[in-house]
């Protein structure tokens, strides 16, 4: 019983932190509504900037903001590739993704870099308060999620915020309203991707190594959280609790994971699962809207008389 | 104001679709002009319009608006001076964004974007009263989703949009079309209104012959990427639609073919 107690508590706080990167592959899927493949690449590109940086004998916290630079860079590539070469999305994100791949072993000299005896943020916090390795986690996970929510929450209301927002919602009315569509959608995928290598970071710190592959399936799984949340919080809802509720649907995901691995299930069948996951998910919501779009049709068109 | 000089656009040059739209156009507009655009389907109207607003490059000539000359600018830099309305009634809005979203977007036409408040409390009530003179009864909706709109007024909401900053040019490309028949007139009457009232110069392309006359101090009708007939002041306020079709066939030098037929009469 307490084996399972530990290890949902584990999950909880994994939840957390990848939660994170979910909620930069949200600004890109949902707000920017294209689907960006950068993420695999980019999450390890952040776990391993942050790994070699602490290795070094970086500071941790500094060795994440360099990670979220290296991430914004990695975005910004993307996005080039996708408004100044006009390469679709899906092959933009693809080619960056890939490319990633040679430049994070660089990055880290190896395909497996480990902390050692290294200080990470949990560490020191866990020495300043005395809290457990996976109670810190928590902790530091909690704290700088609502960090992110609320700056997320602050920019998406600011006027470049409202523009990116106006660019995915309706591209052809934000250029008439004089928004640059190409540097909005170049901004949106820089900060996506700076979010999801600072997760990337984070988990580094928190399992202790850096892996060059620690990313793969990672869009897979930030799209899972995003539509779990959805399915749990509906999305009509403000775009505060819309953050939050990717945080959640994050959480629930490693929540499940975790308790199918203690079922019995191999961890080689989990990419399987996740993917099953994610396509009900997201095939959930479009019957659902489908009706719903059925049923306003009826609705509209029988007042327009057209 | 707008000086359009020796302007072509052909379409897919050099394939077998090569067409060309837009054949060595002139044009000037005065401050204040409101000109209405007819021509059979394919004339070019859209694309002229489209032209003005940088949706695709020009092929050659220069376009210059308010003393500066756009030819080579991208779109976003040219809706700086420009409003548009479009015939897609979705086209102008943002359907996942409220109705005070999307008038503090428009309200940024031209200026500047930062990490100030994307709207704040006191414009939202200088909104509120802008679209209250509009009369559409969504003075109090100012939360709800533009999405939950219907086309009319989705379509009155672009215009106020496309005129909350005064544009140098207002581009209006057969924004009633989609409209039902009461709708059209009630958005119709308040283009004129609001063209009249903030003395806009305007460039508003329809299919309907009456209107044309009606709305507007000058008419121009275009035929097969050219201008072939633009007409003014007290000549064209005594114009009738017989008139019209006359100088279609004389010009042309067709009979009424099935593209005139496509010009509604009244
Ligand atoms: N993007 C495009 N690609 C290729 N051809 C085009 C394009 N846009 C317009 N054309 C062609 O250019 C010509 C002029 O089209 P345009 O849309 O300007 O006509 P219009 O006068 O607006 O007609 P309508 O009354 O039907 O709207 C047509 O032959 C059309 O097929
Ligand atoms: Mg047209």
């Amino acid at each position: 019983m307490t084996g399972l107690l530990l290890s949902l508590q584990g999950a909880v706080a994994q939840g957390i932190i990848w939660g994170i990167m979910a909620l930069g592959v949200y600004i890109t899927f949902r707000i920017l509504d294209i689907a960006d493949m950068t993420v695999d690449g980019s999450f390890a590109t952040g776990g391993a900037v942050c790994a070699v940086c602490i290795v070094g004998g970086m500071n941790p916290i500094l060795a994440v903001l360099l990670a979220m630079v290296a991430g914004c860079i990695c975005g910004f590539i993307t996005g080039l590739l996708i408004t100044k070469f006009e390469i679709p999305a899906i092959l933009a994100g693809i080619l960056t993704q890939i490319g990633l791949y040679s430049i994070n072993l660089r990055i880290m000299g190896r395909s497996n870099l480990p902390l050692m005896q290294s200080d990470t943020v949990f560490k020191s916090i866990s020495e300043l308060t005395g809290l457990s390795a996976a109670q810190a986690s928590l902790v530091v996970g909690v704290l700088v999620v609502i960090l992110v929510i609320v700056v997320l929450y602050w920019f998406f209301g600011t006027e470049i915020g409202s523009a990116i927002r106006a660019t995915g919602n309706n591209e052809r009315m934000a250029s008439a309203l004089s928004v640059n569509t190409k540097t909005t959608k170049i901004i949106a995928i820089m900060i996506a991707n700076g979010l999801v290598a600072f997760s990337g970071a984070l988990v580094t710190q928190s399992q202790g190594y850096a892996d060059v592959k620690m990313g793969v399936g990672a869009i897979v799984i930030g799209l899972a959280s995003i539509v779990i949340g959805e399915v749990l919080f509906g999305n009509k809802r403000g775009f505060k609790l819309r953050l939050t509720s990717i945080v959640v649907g994050s959480i629930v995901y490693r929540v499940i994971i975790a308790i199918v691995l203690r079922m019995g299930m191999q961890t080689d069948d989990l990419k399987l699962l996740s993917a099953i996951l994610v396509g009900v998910s997201l095939a959930l919501p479009v019957m659902m809207t489908k009706r719903k779009q059925v049923n306003l049709y009826k609705k509209l068109t029988g007042k327009e008389g057209k | 104001m707008l000086k359009i000089t020796k302007v072509s656009k052909t379409f897919n040059l050099g394939t077998v679709n090569e067409k060309k739209a837009i054949d060595q156009i002139n044009l000037t507009l005065d401050e204040g002009d409101f000109v209405t655009v007819i021509g059979g389907n394919g004339a070019g109207k859209s694309t002229v319009l489209n032209l003005i607003a940088g949706v695709y490059p020009i092929d050659c000539g220069t376009i210059e608006l308010a003393g500066e000359n756009i030819s080579l600018y991208p779109e976003y830099k040219r809706s700086r001076l420009i409003g548009r309305v479009f015939q897609d009634p979705m086209m102008g809005t943002a359907a996942d964004m409220g109705i005070a979203e999307n008038l503090a977007m428009a309200n940024r036409r031209g200026k500047k974007r930062g990490l100030r408040w994307g709207i704040t409390q006191h414009e939202k009530e200088t909104l509120k009263k802008r679209l209250e003179k509009f009369d559409l009864g969504l003075e109090n909706r100012l939360d709800a989703k533009v999405g939950l709109l219907s086309g009319g007024q989705r379509q009155a909401l672009t215009l106020l949009m496309a005129t909350l900053q005064k544009p140098k040019i207002l581009l209006l490309d057969e924004h009633t079309a989609a409209l039902d028949p009461k709708t059209a007139k009630k958005v119709l009457t308040l283009t004129d209104e609001i063209i009249k009232e903030e003395n806009l110069t305007a460039f508003m392309v329809t299919h309907n012959m009456k209107d044309a006359i009606t709305y507007g101090n000058r008419l121009i009708m275009m035929n097969e990427g050219k201008i072939i007939f633009d007409i003014k002041g007290e000549e064209k306020k005594n114009l009738t639609v017989k008139d019209l079709l006359q100088k279609f066939e004389t010009a042309t030098g067709e009979e009424l073919n099935d593209d005139a037929v496509l010009l509604v009469k009244d």
